[in-house]
């Protein structure tokens, strides 16, 4: 009796986890979609077009030539310099955050090839403390760019952040000036630097390296802005128009070049690193 | 301009208040009055050095944002002489809460760029409480680029709650307009001072803030987000802005320590709301020897030093060891 209970148990278990893991529901329209669908689509959904947030060797993934991705940087790690308490301590944080994303911290930085053309890339990723920028994001992003100078290459961030990250203060507001300043020297060595903006890319990661790409390229209805939405309401009690701060509304305002879907992205940037490369007349 | 109190002054409020009136009666005939004064003067003298030798971190903020305290143009007409405002982005409008001209300091010419606030109801407004917009950085920027083109230094004053969060200033690109500072002045090929007079508040402060040497006052603040901003996102409550400014260690004591401030100009006692030329005495020479000292380096050097001042900027640890 005993075993098949248990039995019966798993067999209940595994009639509502099927399902579970099959279907989603889309954030955007609420469909209910197939999975592996979604996912061959690269976590777009095939209904409305919705780009979901995913993890950022993902997107490493979706666009480098295969195997040829070598990361470096992996062995920095945030320091609570502050002794930061608020709900939560800082280090409690930092631990759920690597044991939730496998990653030590909110950015990869590495070497790949695009196509055969070999880049610099420097990917955020949202999961990670909301992609909150602190020194070790801070530090990566700008040795990265130091590589790309060193190596002659093409430089490439994914954004996707809410901004500086509070538990480090000061520091990491000045790391805004530390990535932009490593930006400066790549664009006086005459290398492109291409920012791709990803949902959400906002406060002082907007501030500083993502909105100083040669060119700008977005996914398609991504929150892009300085001040949060919500920050706006309250300052002017007033309320936000349609559509406000998405990639759409940053094109129609000038503020970026392309908005490009996530399945077209590899192409579009390898057009772009050609335009870009073809006549190294330096 | 009547001079406000603090809560954490209310000691002293009363003994002031009597030691006015014991003056006001006065008149040099009775000794033991004369006495009175002295003893009470002293007293107060006492009190205030106790009072402001033990401030806790909320207590400098509320000085930072005192609304008698010196704005950027009260050091203007302290520290500089033959001020020529100039005006304009050349692209959108003119941004009344940044200010940028031409002025001498001790006979060394300058561009003096800097945010300011309004003294009262109708200056506030006009100055948007020392909150810029996007045309505003970009005033500074092109005011920057006519430093370089001449050699002149640049002196930054920084005093702002942060950039202004609003419908069009993000329509015309608030985070572009703060980044594209950063990376110009990293590359700037002229001296630039940055001096915090009161409130350095996150991206909107550091748009005017990166240089070759970073001055600040006894009890200016500088933050990656306002106290209250830091207490609304992480405890979603603003009344914990005293706890967010304890722990985000936002004084110039605390940005000393870590490397983000090269000098902290001393205020005279009680801050520099009580004595404004006292205080921009003490700025004006502080900056004449930063610029002599910034104008004896070639360009080279400055803007070597300028990058490794902030590619060296903040705590991380390698896998191996500890500290970076």
């Amino acid at each position: 009796m005993p075993i098949r209970l248990f039995r019966r148990k798993e067999e209940g278990e595994k009639k509502i986890k099927i399902p579970e893991g099959m279907w989603i529901k889309c954030d955007a329209c609420l469909e209910i979609i197939y999975k592996p669908e979604v996912e061959r689509n690269l976590n777009v959904c095939p209904k409305c077009n919705y780009h979901f947030r995913i993890p950022a060797m993902e997107r490493i993934r979706a666009v480098t030539d295969e195997g040829t991705f070598r990361e470096f940087g992996e062995e920095l790690e945030s320091v609570d310099m502050l002794s930061f308490t608020d709900t939560k301590k800082y280090t409690d944080r930092l631990k759920e955050a690597k044991k939730k994303t496998g990653r030590k911290e909110a950015v990869i930085t590495g070497t790949a090839k695009i196509n055969g053309m070999d880049v610099v890339l420097a990917v955020l990723d949202f999961e990670f403390l909301g992609g909150s920028m602190g020194c070790v994001v801070g530090e990566k992003v700008t040795a990265a760019a130091e590589a790309a100078k060193e190596l002659s290459r093409p430089f490439l961030i994914y954004s996707a952040s809410g901004g500086a990250r509070m538990q480090e203060g000061v520091l990491s507001l000045m790391q805004m000036a530390k990535t932009s300043a490593a930006l400066a020297r790549l664009a006086d060595a005459r290398l492109p630097f291409i920012s791709v903006l990803t949902d959400p890319t906002t406060g002082g990661v907007a501030a500083s390296f993502a909105m100083l790409g040669d060119i700008i390229v977005s996914e398609p209805g991504a929150l892009i802005g300085f001040a949060g939405p919500r920050v706006i309401e309250q300052t002017i009690k007033q309320k936000l128009p349609e559509g406000f701060q998405r990639a759409e509304f940053l094109l129609e305002h000038g503020m970026i070049d392309i908005i490009v879907e996530r399945t077209r992205l590899k192409p579009t940037l390898t057009q772009l690193l050609r335009f870009m490369t073809a006549s190294s007349g330096k | 301009m009547i001079l406000q109190y603090l809560d954490f002054e209310k000691p002293i409020i009363d003994l002031e208040n009597r030691l006015e009136q014991l003056r006001r009666v006065d008149d040099g005939t009775d000794k033991n009055l004369r006495e009175e004064i002295v003893k009470l003067d002293k007293k107060i003298g006492k009190i205030r050095k106790e009072i402001f030798s033990n401030l806790t971190r909320w207590q400098i903020t509320q000085l930072a944002r005192h609304p008698n305290r010196p704005y950027m143009l009260d050091y203007i007409n302290h520290c500089f002489k033959n001020f020529l405002e100039i005006h304009g982005d050349r692209a959108f409008r003119d941004d009344p809460p940044v200010v940028c001209g031409f002025a001498e300091l001790e006979g060394e010419k300058v561009l003096v760029i800097g945010q300011q606030k309004g003294r009262n109801t109708t200056e506030k407004i006009r100055r948007n409480f020392g909150m810029a917009n996007p045309e505003g950085y970009r005033k500074a920027l092109r005011v920057m680029k006519l430093a370089e083109k001449f050699r002149l230094p640049v002196i930054t004053f920084i005093d702002t709650p942060g950039a202004f969060p609003g419908i069009g200033a993000e329509e015309r690109g608030q985070s572009e307009a703060i980044a594209r500072n950063l990376l110009e002045m990293a590359r700037l090929e002229t001296p630039i001072l940055v001096v915090v007079i009161g409130e350095g508040g996150s991206g909107g402060a550091l748009a005017l803030g990166v240089g070759d040497e970073i001055l600040m006052m006894e009890y200016a603040i500088y933050s990656v987000i306002s106290p209250e901003g830091c207490a609304s996102i992480l405890w979603r409550d603003t009344a914990r802005a005293e706890t967010a400014a304890e722990m985000m260690k936002v004084t110039a004591a605390d940005l000393k320590k870590f490397s983000v401030v090269d000098r902290i100009i001393p205020e005279p006692l009680g801050g520099a709301h009580r004595d404004h030329k006292a205080a921009a005495d003490a700025v004006r020479v502080a900056m004449a020897e930063s610029v002599a000292g910034l104008r004896s380096l070639s360009v080279r050097q400055l803007l070597d030093r300028r990058y490794a001042k902030f590619r060296d900027i903040g705590v991380i640890r390698r896998k191996t060891g500890s500290n970076g």
